[in-house]
């Protein structure tokens, strides 16, 4: 195994899941809800009654902590990376349904789901895990990455 | 007051997914090439988000009840069905084509790139065709009675609660 040290950002990236667990548990402790972002964002487009409103916020929520971070740190969202518009368009359209079918996604199995150490959480993340890894590989390393 | 309350919420979730590098889809893919030039960091932030919501959990539900609700929404089944597999499969694919899952996808379209926009978009398109397919392949689900969590729990509909 060939570990990519320069690239590693072990402390932010440990910090970052720190506020992304406690903003979940703030879910849990006013909603009553597992913080999943597609459950959150399907159900908005499913119109679930009576929620609207924290479901709105919390996806505006995203969104404005993306329109800030452009203004005052864009590195953290350079969105650059070589993958060609090709592959955002199908791999969005596969995210979609995958993680309603699935219903969940890294949030709410792989944070909330495991944290409760939930079978189908765990079955799902491992799933999704060795699919990602397998078609960076497919892509990276069988296809040649010209795509 | 929801609403706001929500959006401040929203708004820390999406600052430790940009701190932790989430929001990056070459980190990501970094981190899902594990056969390349492997960047283990993501791996950092699910230890972190679990390390601090699994006790919170604990606390939350054993302790208190949910301000905005009369109780959790969280457990029900705890079946393995093909929906998962298939489901988990199909976003794991489409995770390591893009280097987007859905929160950061979120933030991505807040950051005003097009890329961001066109993810968002598409993976709109995707949940839109996930619950056109979801009426036909299961007619009694389109009665509007199987509201999920995303958690992969099915839960008691909001309506079906006892009224305090």
């Amino acid at each position: 195994m060939n570990v990519n040290v320069q690239e590693m950002t072990p402390v932010a990236s440990l910090l970052g899941g720190v506020l992304i667990g406690l903003a979940s548990a703030a879910v849990l402790r006013f909603q009553g809800r597992v913080a999943g972002v597609s459950g959150i964002l399907g159900g908005l487009l499913g119109f679930a009654r009576g929620d609207l409103a924290w479901r709105g916020g919390f996806l505006a929520g995203l969104v404005a902590a993306g329109v800030l971070a452009a203004w005052a740190w864009p590195a953290s969202v350079d969105l650059g990376g070589g993958v060609g518009t090709w592959a955002v368009v199908l791999g969005g359209l596969l995210v979609g349904f995958g993680t309603r079918l699935a219903n969940g996604c890294t949030s709410g199995h792989g944070v909330c789901g495991i944290s409760r150490l939930s079978p189908r959480s765990l079955a799902a993340t491992g799933v999704f895990m060795a699919a990602g890894v397998a078609s960076v590989f497919v892509v990276r390393h069988l296809i040649g990455g010209g795509l | 007051m929801q609403f706001l309350g929500s959006m401040l919420i929203g708004a820390l979730f999406g600052g430790g997914l940009l701190l932790g590098g989430m929001a990056r889809p070459a980190k990501v893919l970094g981190f899902l090439d594990v056969f390349g030039h492997w960047d283990p960091s993501l791996a950092f932030v699910m230890l972190g988000a679990i390390g601090v919501y699994a006790p919170l959990y604990r606390f939350i539900t054993a302790r208190t009840l949910p301000v905005y609700a009369q109780r959790f929404m969280v457990v029900a089944g705890r079946q393995v069905d093909r929906r998962l597999l298939l489901g988990s499969l199909l976003f794991g694919v489409g995770w390591g084509l893009s280097g987007f899952c859905p929160g950061p996808g979120t933030v991505a379209f807040g950051s005003g790139q097009l890329t961001g926009s066109v993810f968002f978009a598409s993976m709109v398109a995707g949940m839109l065709l996930f619950q056109l397919f979801d009426r036909v392949a299961t007619p009694a689900a389109s009665s509007g009675g199987s509201e999920a969590d995303g958690s992969g729990e099915r839960t008691t509909p909001a309506a079906a609660l006892p009224k305090a």
